[in-house]
Formats: structure tokens, C-alpha cells, sequence
């Protein structure tokens, strides 16, 4: 027996790592995997919360999130790949041509 | 449980995701034959794309004369098991989508053969991420607006990057990128929690088990927190501040035709999903979320028309005014969403969404236009003079800022007036007084691009010339932008004959 | 008993590798963690009794994910992250954030009324029942996923292939030195955008 509360405060620790390492980190890589980092904290609560109602609509959103994520991933390498050919810089610090 | 799948999905279903499928197979269409082109022929993609919205056009007004045959009888078709709901809102929105990328698609054929990046894939994302947007406007299943969204904004990345050789444009796919996919990571997260709280991922079931659930208890923190984080969501969409730091960036960079199909189809796509879900699921939850539209909406206009004041480039102005907007637009949701839910509010967002599909597309065509192989044409310097160059576009230019800045006989002051109107009805004589203060502000700025146009000497003596498309993409958006002003009375009942079943009404007998 | 036992033990161990993808400063450290998560994730799923969600995370998240990640790494070369300014100011406000925001969401979590709790053994996710869901109420949504891949394919194609050499077919060469001459400002384009946006 565990109790759920259990499962959803893993998830929101998760979570805030994601979010922190969105904040954090520096390398545009790295971003990037904090963001599935947070995916799958909402995956996980997902399913938590698709256990406690006994209903499995939870169990497919995670499986869009997933199909999500992948789309996201691969594009976002893309760019990223583009970026790194006309900048040479990983760091999203230096690309910064467009003033904030 | 087996059985043959006719059981379940009628003729019906098809005919409410006709106007998807239609799109998707023009899409795709244009994919293949890109590849059969050569180059000098690449001009066949765009008819292809304006084709298949025609079509896709032809399919929603076939739903919209389902609905007019009904009569006031059928209130909403709904279908794939109730995940899709095309009522009125959503056809409302299927139009506004659909003329937009309509634009935008003239305003790129040009354009992208200066930048030579004229490929099939530019038309194929702008009717996929269409598609997207009429998952998000007519998505009653958190679970088909999620994947709608993504649809959408993958799409947008990646026509935001698509000059691959402009560094600007990339670094914009990127920061856009980021924040979007941070967005989308917080919005689910909400979306988790709102599953959590009533087990289900039907807006309808959120919302009525939402309702019974905050009686029991109003102050559950879990349902604050699925609140916040869905709103924070939704927010990032629409570009109010404080979460907009994307806007401006992704607006300078990308292709400019893009820049105007960002600025009115994709933000009203985040409008509708916002409205819908703020309307129909998280309605319960009012007396909460209405403080912090009041805190979003204020902070939107303020911070978006300081920005804009000393904004130099002509597409970074545009993107904090259009982010100013928006702060308008909120103040409607929060008179629809009052104690006395005034339905004026939020036919006011619908007037002021049309208008703004007009005005701004025709502004950014402007810009588009002044494009040369040799001149980016993006900031103010590049405008001064225009009247000398290109009188005609000079003096459209000036009625698409003044109709932006709302002044009276043009579209944009009747977008405004419904949302004050509704603001008055509903007794925020403050937020109203702070509203009008503000659009008298946004007049200086767009003013300063009138003074550019006209008072100062043009630095590139050379005239501009306009493509057929633009010429007509131009026609369109200052014919429609003087049209609506002068007769808005369709168009105003047009708005209302799409909220004729609007979901607050239903929702509200059910929260007493 | 075992089941809390097996929960704490995988939950340690994806907080740990959260943790450590934050710490390690080269992406190819922060890469391996994720990966660590994202296995210890599956096992977590499986104690929910989420069977064929188990499965899909090690394969697709795990499995072609994080390839896709680790891929890109060595393809870019990526090295240590470097320390700059903006790193400085982002870590001295960056944890206390997450702490705050954690905890503020940890109490928010543990004051909620009674969730309930998980048996082990139970299967609240045969896969049978997903691919019913999948294929009956949510048809729509699947049918739009398959158009999200094929966008994300394309996109990825479009943007990753090297400029101007894939879809435009190249001219004959006199007859682009004929173009390029007659032009003349062509080759000056790129300098002029550079040059506007430097000054």
C-alpha cells in the first residue's frame, strides 16, 4: 500500500527540477532535457491520478504527451542543430542577436 | 465490445473533421508535388494551399448550413465520442483560422522567392498548423486541444526557422522553441491536476465535476494550483505579460508573411482555447481566476504599450502592440466571467478578433512589401518616406494603425467599443477608465510610424513594387478594415450568432 | 510493505538522477541521468499497475528519446558548459525558486483530502483496454497524432538540411555566373543584413 499523495509529490519534485533546470541551466541541450524532465513529472501524475480514479483516459494522455515529446525532441534538435551551424555556440547566453 | 466500427462513427463525425481532412490532404498534396517541380514552377504550391483552404472553406460552410437548417433547434453538433465539438464558437473561429492563412499564404508567395527559401513545405506547415488550430477551437477533450496545440505550435517553429540562412530567424525558432515547449510543459502539468481533481478529460465532465467539487470545498489549494498552472499555459499562448518574453523575439525574426499568421490565426487559436476552457472547465472556479485576469490584463497593458514606445523596429512594435491587445481582450473575458456575466465581454474578444485579423495582417503586408533582395524593410527608417514611394500602400498603412489605434469610423474602435461596453455593463468603471487611458497611449506610438511614412525624407528613393498576390492580400485586408467600419453591423451579429449557445449560460444554471 | 519499500528505493533514485542532471555540467552527464529517471519512472509505473505505459517509456522515452538526445551530443560535439555571466545569476536565483516552488507545491499536495492509495498487483492498464481507448474515444486525437509525426519529420528535414543545396535544383554553372552578374547585388545580400543588424 502506498499512498498516492506519495506518487504525486515525486512527480511535483520532478517538476520543479525541470523547471529549475530550465532556469539554470546554460546550454541549450541541457534546456532542452529539462523540459522532458517536466513531461514526465506530468506523466507520472498522470498516471498516478488515472490509479486513483480507476479510469485509463489518464494512461492515454500520457501516451500523447509521449507522441508529443517526440515531435518536440525532433524538431527542437533541429533547430538546434541550425542554430549551432550559423553560431557555433551551444550557449544560450551568446545567441543573442535579438535584444531581450 | 467488438462490432463494426459504423456503430460508433456516422457520416456525421466525418462531416465535422471534413474541413481537417480536407486541409491535411491538400497538405500533403503539396508535399508530393514539390518534388515533381521545378524550381521556376514553385508558385503552383501556393495555389495549391489557397485550393485546399477553399475546400476546406466549402466544408465549414456546409456545417454552418447544417446549423442554419436546424434552426435554433440543435445546439451543438458534437462527435468522435464526444472528444470534438464544432457549435457555432468553433465555426466562428474555423473562418477567422482559414482567413488568415488565406492572407498570409498571398503575402509569402512573393516574399519567399526574395528570401529563395520558396519551398512546398512552407504552404504544407501553414495547413497543418490550421488543422491544429481547429483541434484547439473545436477540442472539447483536454486530450484533442493538447495534441491540437502541439500540432499548432510544432508547425510555427518550424515556419519561424524556415530561413535557414538568417541567423535572426533561427535564433527566434529557438527562443520560441524554448519557451514553447516550457509552456506546453506546465500547461499539461495544470491539465494533470485538472484530471486529478474530477477524473476525467471532457471540458463538460471537468467542468460539472469541478463545480460540485469547489462547493464542498472553495479553497482547495490542489484546484488553485491546477488553476495557475493551466492558466500560465494558456497565457504563454496568447502572449500576455508576464509571460511574454517569446513575443517580440519570435516576431522579429521570422519570415514576416509568418510574423502576421503568428500575430492573428495562431493567437486566435490560443484565444479559442482559452475561452473554452476558461468558459466551460475551469468556469467553476471564477471568483478565483477573475482577480488574476484583472492582475494579467492590467500588467499586459501597461508593460506592452511602455515597451512599444521605444520600439525601432517595425516588427518588435508591432509584436508589444499586439501583446497590448491582448490586455485589452482580457479585460472582456473578466467582464464575462463577472458576478453578472455580461455576454457582451467576450463578443467583444470575437469582434475584436476578426478586426484584428484584418488590421494587423494588412499592416504586416505592408512591411512585407518593402522587402528586397538587398533591404531587410523591417525598421522605421526603412518606412520613412513610403508616401513618396508608394502612395497607395502609405495611405493604407495609415488606416490599418489608425483602425489598431481605434479610431472611430474604422474596424478597430468597434472591437474596443464592446469590450468598454461590457466593461461598464458589468459596473469596472476603473479597468474601463485605465483602458481608455491606455488606448489614447497606443495612439503615439502607431502615429510614429504615420510620421515616419509621412514626414520624413525616404533614405531608399527606389518605388516599391507589389506582386499580384500582395496587391491583393493588401486589398483585402484595407477593403475589409474600412468595410467592417462603416457596416459592422454583420459582422457584430455574426459574433453574436456565434455565442447563441455560448457555454457560460449552460455552466451557470449548473453552479447555483 | 514491499511495495513502499520498491517505491522509496526507484523514487530516491529518480530524484537522485533529477539532481544530477542539474549538477553535471556536461550534457553528456545530464543525458545519462535523464536516462536514470526515466528507467526508475517505468518501474514507478509498473507499481501504479500501468503496464503498457511501463513499456512505452522505456521504449520510446528511454529508448529513442534520449538516443535522439545522446545523438545530437556527440554530433555537435558539445563540450562543458561554460560558466558566464548570466549562469552566475540564474544559479543564485534558481534554486532557492525551486525550493520555494517545491515545497509551496509539496505542502499543496499533502494538504489535499483524501487521494487514496495504490494496491501492488493491481493492473489498472492492460494494454488491451488502452488500444480500446485509443481506437474508439480518443480516434480523433490519434489520427491528428500521426499528422504532429509526420510535421515533426518534416520539419526536422527542412531545418536540418544544409542550406541551398536540397530541394532548389542546382542551375548550370554559366547560367548562374550569367544570373550573378546581371544581378550583381546578389552576393551582397548577406553582408548588407549583417552589417544593418551590427550597426
Amino acid at each position: 500500500m502506498v499512498p498516492l499523495h506519495y506518487y504525486l509529490l515525486l512527480s511535483a519534485i520532478l517538476f520543479a527540477c525541470g523547471v529549475t533546470g530550465f532556469l539554470i541551466k546554460r546550454n541549450i541541450i541541457t534546456i532542452f532535457m529539462s523540459i522532458e524532465l517536466m513531461l514526465n513529472a506530468v506523466n507520472l501524475s498522470f498516471v498516478a491520478f488515472a490509479a486513483r480514479w480507476h479510469v485509463l483516459s489518464g494512461q492515454v494522455f500520457v501516451f500523447f504527451v509521449m507522441v508529443v515529446a517526440a515531435a518536440e525532441t525532433a524538431v527542437g534538435l533541429a533547430i538546434i542543430i541550425a542554430v549551432y551551424r550559423t553560431r557555433e555556440t551551444l550557449n544560450v547566453d551568446q545567441v543573442n542577436l535579438l535584444k531581450l | 465490445m467488438p462490432g463494426a466500427i459504423s456503430q460508433w462513427f456516422s457520416a456525421g463525425d466525418y462531416l465535422l473533421a471534413l474541413p481537417m481532412i480536407l486541409l491535411s490532404i491538400f497538405a500533403l498534396g503539396i508535399l508530393l508535388i514539390d518534388l515533381m517541380l521545378p524550381p521556376e514552377w514553385k508558385s503552383i504550391n501556393a495555389w495549391t494551399a489557397g485550393i485546399g483552404l477553399a475546400f476546406s472553406t466549402a466544408a465549414v460552410i456546409r456545417i454552418h448550413l447544417a446549423y442554419a437548417r436546424a434552426g435554433q433547434g440543435v445546439l451543438s453538433y458534437t462527435g468522435f465520442m464526444g472528444s470534438m465539438m464544432v457549435d457555432r464558437f468553433a465555426i466562428y473561429f474555423f473562418y477567422l483560422f482559414l482567413v488568415g492563412a488565406g492572407i498570409a499564404i498571398l503575402m509569402s508567395a512573393h516574399y519567399l522567392e526574395i528570401e529563395r527559401e520558396n519551398h512546398g513545405e512552407f504552404y504544407a506547415l501553414i495547413l497543418f498548423s490550421v488543422v491544429g488550430m481547429m483541434c484547439m477551437a473545436a477540442g472539447f477533450d483536454i486530450v484533442l486541444i493538447f495534441i491540437g496545440l502541439e500540432l499548432m505550435a510544432i508547425s510555427t517553429y518550424v515556419l519561424v526557422g524556415f530561413l535557414r540562412s538568417d541567423r535572426r530567424s533561427n535564433e527566434a525558432a529557438l527562443k520560441y522553441l524554448l519557451l514553447g515547449a516550457f509552456s506546453s510543459g506546465i500547461f499539461a502539468y495544470g491539465l494533470s491536476l485538472l484530471y486529478g481533481l474530477t477524473g476525467s478529460t471532457n471540458l463538460q465532465l471537468i467542468g460539472e465535476h469541478l463545480a460540485t467539487h469547489m462547493r464542498e470545498n472553495p479553497h482547495d489549494p490542489i484546484a488553485i494550483l491546477a488553476l495557475v498552472t493551466t492558466s500560465t499555459g494558456l497565457f504563454f499562448k496568447i502572449a500576455a505579460i508576464p509571460f511574454h518574453q517569446w513575443a517580440p523575439d519570435a516576431y522579429e525574426g521570422a519570415p514576416t508573411s509568418i510574423t502576421g499568421f503568428m500575430s492573428v490565426a495562431v493567437k486566435a487559436a490560443g484565444w479559442a482555447m482559452l475561452l473554452r476552457i476558461f468558459l466551460s472547465g475551469l468556469y467553476p472556479m471564477r471568483p478565483i481566476y477573475v482577480p488574476l485576469l484583472v492582475f494579467v490584463a492590467i500588467a499586459t497593458m501597461t508593460g506592452a504599450n511602455l515597451a512599444a514606445l521605444t520600439q525601432n523596429n517595425l516588427k518588435r512594435l508591432l509584436a508589444y502592440s499586439s501583446i497590448a491587445h491582448v490586455g485589452y481582450m482580457l479585460l472582456g473575458l473578466i467582464a464575462g466571467s463577472s458576478t453578472t456575466p455580461s455576454a457582451t465581454g467576450i463578443q467583444g474578444i470575437l469582434v475584436y478578433l476578426l478586426v484584428y485579423t484584418f488590421m494587423n495582417l494588412g499592416a504586416f503586408a505592408v512591411i512585407t512589401s518593402l522587402r528586397r533582395r538587398d533591404v531587410i524593410g523591417d525598421e522605421i527608417d526603412d518606412i520613412a518616406g513610403l508616401i513618396t514611394r508608394a502612395p497607395a500602400e502609405a495611405v493604407l498603412m495609415l488606416i490599418f494603425l489608425l483602425s489598431l489605434a481605434g479610431i472611430p469610423p474604422l474596424a478597430g474602435f468597434y472591437g474596443k467599443y464592446f469590450i468598454f461596453l461590457s466593461l461598464i455593463e458589468t459596473g469596472h468603471y476603473q479597468l474601463a477608465a485605465v483602458a481608455v487611458l491606455y488606448a489614447v497611449f497606443g495612439l503615439y506610438y502607431y502615429m510614429r510610424i504615420a510620421n515616419a511614412m509621412f514626414m520624413r525624407k525616404a533614405v531608399d528613393t527606389r518605388p516599391v513594387t507589389l506582386s499580384p498576390a500582395m496587391a491583393t492580400a493588401l486589398a483585402i485586408t484595407g477593403i475589409a478594415t474600412v468595410g467592417i467600419g462603416i457596416f459592422p453591423d454583420l459582422f457584430i451579429r455574426a459574433a453574436g450568432w456565434s455565442l447563441s449557445i455560448a457555454q457560460p449560460l449552460q455552466l451557470t444554471s449548473l453552479f447555483h | 510493505m514491499l511495495h513502499l519499500i520498491l517505491f522509496s528505493v526507484f523514487a530516491v533514485i529518480a530524484v537522485a538522477g533529477a539532481l544530477n542532471l542539474l549538477v553535471q555540467r556536461h550534457p553528456i552527464s545530464s543525458a545519462l541521468s535523464l536516462i536514470v529517471v526515466m528507467g526508475s519512472l517505468a518501474v514507478e509505473y509498473l507499481l501504479l499497475g500501468a503496464e503498457f505505459v511501463a513499456a512505452i517509456q522505456v521504449i520510446i522515452y528511454a529508448g529513442a528519446i534520449m538516443v535522439l538526445f545522446v545523438f545530437v551530443i556527440m554530433l555537435l560535439n558539445a563540450g562543458v558548459e561554460e560558466r558566464t555571466k548570466g549562469s552566475k545569476v540564474a544559479l543564485i536565483l534558481g534554486f532557492p525558486a525551486m525550493l520555494v516552488g517545491g515545497l509551496l507545491v509539496a505542502w499543496v499536495l499533502l494538504r489535499a483530502p483524501n487521494v487514496g492509495s495504490v494496491n501492488v498487483g493491481a493492473m489498472y492498464g492492460p494494454p488491451k483496454a488502452i488500444g480500446w481507448l485509443l481506437f474508439h474515444d480518443f480516434l480523433l486525437p490519434f489520427e491528428v497524432t500521426s499528422v504532429l509525426v509526420l510535421i515533426a519529420i518534416m520539419g526536422a528535414v527542412v531545418l536540418a538540411s544544409p542550406v541551398r543545396s536540397r530541394f532548389s535544383r542546382p542551375q548550370p554553372e554559366p547560367e548562374r555566373q550569367a544570373l550573378k552578374a546581371a544581378a550583381g547585388t546578389e552576393p551582397a545580400h548577406e553582408e548588407t543584413v549583417t552589417a544593418r543588424r551590427s550597426s
